[in-house]
């Protein structure tokens, strides 16, 4: 194969796309669609608790969009880390959405769904074979905590992606893959070279995120070849320029000339971009290094259930003396945690008291903490085994920041000004990441099993 | 004297996976670009001292093609954990802004 074209609708499922973006590029007769549904840029709460990041309508918006393209032009759509995190529960919700779309289209079609989340058993002995490794910085792990972890998913390189495009799938949904991998799969099967498309597949997989004027979110077009590659926006309104580019692969990135994939790393050290017209750029000189193949691990476990209290102060007798007002506050607040649930409850709870308008965004290394306006926002925030236990410890906390006194004002005052009612908010269950691992899977399927489905 | 805000056309921050986060300042073109970098103003220790952390544990970039300075580091917690503040780590550049770059 000489040339290959491949579109990436947009950075993620369920973020949208034009719709007239679609058409345009689907008129390249592009050899796949790819499209990214993940992210841990929200935090573990979606592997957590098995929950997606965009909302279901949004997801579904977009899925039929690509569902129905991949059918009309007989091409494979991959999707990768479906729902966010690519969980089993977040493979399972995508499914759904794709069974829900193939009756109302009243279409059928073979689908792939590649687990990405294997049995707890299986990652235990490959950690007791020391063949799970910690990157750098990564918190400590040991047996246990990996066996109660809630989820853990094994992020996939390509050759998933193309096991199930051999078998004749024409939509696969992923659990956690690489973003990078649901568009280098097919070049590489196709014998393009590595390099080019790692590389290419870094750029495409936010979408349009490496165009110079994102105003929307949409797509873009890759032509791969085997010297080059040139992108292109689907949106004939947006550009890219060789330096919108290049800076992507400094985005959300830690080393902008090594990003390292499940095979080894692609080393962009030297990269050459270059404009092909005002909107397309062509880039060649990427290099792919290959390495010893790992799998990185992600894991998710629960950390409690958090309740919280919103409120505000606006009073300078009370703001000339924040410090120490909430202070006392707080030894208020621990004495009748104390009180309710006895001293034993004491390493069992975390508080925090956020105060934006001094360092709510930056905490401790905040170099202004000492300036601050004419009002200020208070949020105390309660982390327990249950919610129950956490609401009574939010209910208990507002209540005395509400009437927490100052020596100038005599009799009872009310500090605090909440913008709820009730002013006592229950967050559910929360979450902590708990891997920043590599696993050394004896094979690339190793981790992962595909299931075929027909909707 | 001028500050970054003013030679810069992107100062950010965000999470680089929920462990590390970084920081990119970009410019609009060579010179400018060539010209902070030469000041040597955007140092390890620099970041090492916004984040707290030893200078060695500040990896920093000088990336040529798109006219960036990028710096990486551990994320003072990891993301999502009790004590976050910033899940994205969207906000945590904040002293770049007006920093001073002499020449």
């Amino acid at each position: 194969m000489k040339e290959m074209r491949y579109i990436s609708p947009t950075g993620m499922i369920g973020s949208g796309f034009q719709e007239a973006s679609l058409k345009r590029v689907l008129a390249c007769d592009p050899a796949f669609i790819g499209c990214d549904a993940g992210s841990t840029d929200d935090g573990p709460y979606q592997l957590g608790a098995g929950k997606p990041m965009f909302a279901r309508q949004a997801c579904k918006r977009d899925l039929r969009l690509l569902i129905l393209a991949a059918l009309q032009q007989r091409i494979p759509l991959l999707v990768g880390s479906c729902c966010g995190a690519g969980g089993r529960l977040n493979l399972e919700w995508t499914w759904d959405i794709v069974q829900e779309i193939a009756r109302e289209e009243s279409v059928s079609f073979k689908a792939a769904v590649i687990d990405a989340e294997p049995p707890r058993e299986y990652l235990v002995r490959k950690f007791r074979e020391g063949r799970v490794r910690p990157l750098d910085p990564a918190p400590a792990l040991d047996e246990s905590l990996l066996a109660g972890a809630d989820h853990v998913v094994c992020m996939m390189g390509v050759e998933p992606f193309q096991e199930a495009v051999d078998n004749g799938a024409q939509v696969v949904l992923a659990g956690r893959s690489s973003d990078t991998s649901i568009f280098a799969a097919l070049p590489v099967k196709a014998g393009f070279p590595p390099g080019l498309a790692w590389h290419a597949a870094k750029i495409l997989e936010c979408g349009a995120a490496a165009v110079v004027n994102r105003f929307t979110p949409d797509g873009m077009l890759c032509t791969m070849r085997h010297d080059e590659f040139i992108v292109e926006p689907a949106n004939p309104e947006m550009r890219c320029t060789p330096v919108s580019v290049a800076a992507h692969t400094l985005y959300e990135n830690a080393d902008p000339f090594l990003l390292y994939e499940p095979s080894g790393a692609l080393d962009t050290r030297n990269a050459v971009y270059e404009a092909v017209d005002e909107r397309r750029v062509r880039v060649r000189g990427s290099a792919f290094q290959a390495r010893p193949y790992t799998v990185k691990l992600e894991g998710a476990r629960l950390a409690g259930y958090q309740s919280l209290v919103i409120g505000a102060v606006r009073d300078p007798v009370i703001l000339g003396q924040l410090e120490d007002w909430l202070a006392s506050m707080r030894r208020r607040i621990v004495e009748r945690i104390d009180s309710i649930f006895g001293r034993d409850m004491a390493s069992r709870y975390h508080m925090n008291l956020r105060v934006y308008g001094r360092d709510g965004v930056m905490g401790a290394r905040e170099p202004e903490r000492g300036r601050i306006g004419h009002e200020v926002c208070l949020l105390l925030d309660f982390l327990a085994d249950d919610q129950e236990t956490a609401h009574t410890m939010a209910a208990s906390g507002g209540h005395i920041a509400l009437h927490h006194p100052v020596p100038e004002w005599h009799g009872l005052i009310s500090g605090v000004a909440f913008p709820y009612a009730p002013h006592v908010i229950d967050r559910g269950p929360v979450y902590r990441f708990m891997l920043n691992h590599v696993l050394e899977p004896a094979s690339p399927m190793e981790p992962f099993r595909i299931d075929y489905r027909r909707p | 004297m001028a500050r970054l805000r003013d030679l810069a056309k992107m100062i950010r921050s965000k999470n680089a996976g929920p462990f590390e986060l970084t920081i990119d300042i970009i410019f609009a073109d060579r010179p400018t670009y060539e010209r902070v970098k030469g000041s040597g103003v955007v140092s390890r220790e620099l970041i090492a001292g916004m984040f707290g952390i030893d200078a060695g544990q500040v990896r920093l970039f000088h990336y040529d093609p798109a006219y960036a300075i990028k710096a990486s580091v551990p994320r003072y917690t990891v993301s999502g954990d009790p004590d976050e503040t910033d899940v994205f780590a969207g906000q945590q550049y904040a002293q770049l802004v007006d920093l001073e770059v002499p020449g």
